[in-house]
């Protein structure tokens, strides 16, 4: 699944994934990681499934995170990637 | 070598795995077997990963431990290493030239590694570590850790070379893998490139150590099995060939149904690992829970598979060379490291309520 993906579907892929790792819906912008919602297995799971999901590769480069602490930038992130 | 050739009853009662075992399993090609061939490795699949650690674990958990340090820590740098990292440390850590340590757990963070003590403090182009980590598997022959700390108040990994500043305490005369040569470990103001910070600070916890982790829990799932299918072999064997009065032990039904549950229980463990093998070989999300309930049921077949082969040994399970006898021992210990069965549980209903939720069904 590469380029052109509209960001309201990657969002809502997310948000669902995200929802059912931390056992409540977060708002796109809340940040999970500092509300301590993921634990370690979950935030392994959480690159797993994006990368199997929309076929990218996460790398030490995109450890950053502002990548990854909210659904927001998490989409974003996926969607440059893809566009990549 | 083969496994069949291990004197693991001697290594185990003399507490080391000789020197030369060590160089063999690195010629033997054991270290490298998943990492890619770029990497000095053999690039093999999860599956070849974990038969050789059921091979292995059918005889000696200590050698098994060997290649599961080896391969966490490698796991951890080919996953979210830098390139520079990766060329670095995996060529040497596949051939031997490096034997790795997992350093994370500390007198006051066990199960919650994020409550680690170690700091990290950056200066300049250098990081100064200090703390304490206990129960190093190798941690007494290590020549590089990966060690969990904190740097800037964020959980952060960074590899340490044995040196200056490092020093180890063995630990002998434990329950189990009492060749695996542990050691708690002291870094005592140690000074490192800030190019050994392996990911970013905020991810060495989440990321690093959770790779490392899984990496072991897999190998340790196998390694359990093997364990497992091993009890069930020398109690079928023992069973038929023990005889009181001309009647086989393997004669008693009670005796049949004790070996019956021990082969279900150890095909099962074997089958949980296949399943787990294939879903990290197809790099499926559901991989990490499925490798978490491998190493749970693995473990605890392992732990009652030799519980009831010492039971049937009788005092042939209960000599100071009896192979289930060290088997249970060791698969005491299986079911307290990698994430202990409690926690494993904890994590199986967590993936298993989300799946549910995921459903619509809760
Ligand atoms: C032989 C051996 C080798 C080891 N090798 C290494 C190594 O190479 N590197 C390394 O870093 N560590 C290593 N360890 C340490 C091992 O990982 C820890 O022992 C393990 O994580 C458990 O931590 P703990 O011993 O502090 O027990 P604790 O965290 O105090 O837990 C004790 C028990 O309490 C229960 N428990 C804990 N938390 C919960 C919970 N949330 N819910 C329910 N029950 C719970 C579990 O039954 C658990 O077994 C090794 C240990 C041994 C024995």
């Amino acid at each position: 699944m590469r380029n052109g993906l509209p960001a309201d579907e990657v969002r809502g892929q997310l948000l669902e994934f995200v929802t059912s790792l931390v056992d409540a819906e977060p708002d796109p912008d809340e940040d999970y990681f500092e509300r301590g919602l993921v634990n370690s297995l979950a935030a392994l799971e959480l690159v797993t499934f994006v990368e199997h999901r929309f076929g990218i590769t996460v790398r030490a480069e995109d450890l950053d995170l502002d990548n990854f602490r909210t659904v927001n930038r998490l989409t974003g992130f996926v969607l440059v990637k893809t566009a990549g | 070598m083969r496994p069949a050739e291990f004197d693991a009853a001697g290594w185990d009662e003399g507490g080391a795995l000789p020197a030369e075992v060590r160089d063999a399993v690195a010629r033997a090609g054991w270290f490298g077997v998943d990492l890619p061939t770029e990497h000095g490795g053999r690039g093999g699949s999860q599956a070849e990963l974990g038969e050789l650690c059921a091979e292995i674990g059918a005889v000696c958990s200590s050698v098994r431990a060997l290649v599961t340090v080896q391969g966490m820590v490698s796991a951890a740098i080919a996953r979210w290493g830098t390139d520079e990292q990766r060329s670095t440390w995996l060529p040497a850590l596949a051939a031997g030239e490096h034997l790795a340590g997992f350093a994370a757990t500390e007198s006051g963070a066990g199960t919650e590694l994020s409550a680690v003590d170690t700091r990290f403090e950056r200066t300049g182009g250098e990081i100064t570590v200090t703390g304490e980590k206990r129960w190093v598997t190798f941690g007494q022959e290590a020549t590089v850790f990966l060690v969990l700390g904190k740097l800037d108040g964020r959980l952060a990994a960074v590899l340490v070379e044995k040196g200056a500043g490092v020093s180890t305490d063995p630990v002998r005369g434990q329950l189990g893998l009492r060749a695996a040569m542990v050691a708690h470990v002291r870094f005592d103001g140690v000074r490192v490139p800030v190019g050994n910070l392996v990911a970013s600070p905020g991810f060495g916890l989440s990321h690093v150590i959770a790779t490392a982790l899984d990496h072991g829990r897999f190998t340790v799932a196998w390694g359990c099995a093997g364990m497992a299918a091993a009890c069930v072999a020398d109690v079928a064997d023992h069973t038929v060939r023990r005889r009181q009065d001309a009647v086989p032990l393997a004669a008693h039904q009670l005796v049949r149904s004790m070996l019956a549950r021990m082969a279900v229980d150890a095909t099962a463990a074997r089958e949980l690992c296949l399943s787990a093998a294939r879903a990290r070989d197809a790099g499926e999300p559901g991989a990490v829970a499925g490798t978490v309930m491998a190493k749970y049921a693995a473990a605890r077949a392992a732990a009652s598979a030799s519980q009831d082969a010492v039971q049937l040994l009788g005092s042939a399970g209960c000599a100071s060379d009896s192979r289930v006898g060290r088997f249970f021992r060791d698969a005491k210990v299986m079911q307290i490291i990698e994430g202990s069965d409690q926690v494993s549980e904890l994590h199986i209903a967590d993936h298993l309520l989300r799946e549910h939720r995921v459903g619509g069904k809760a």
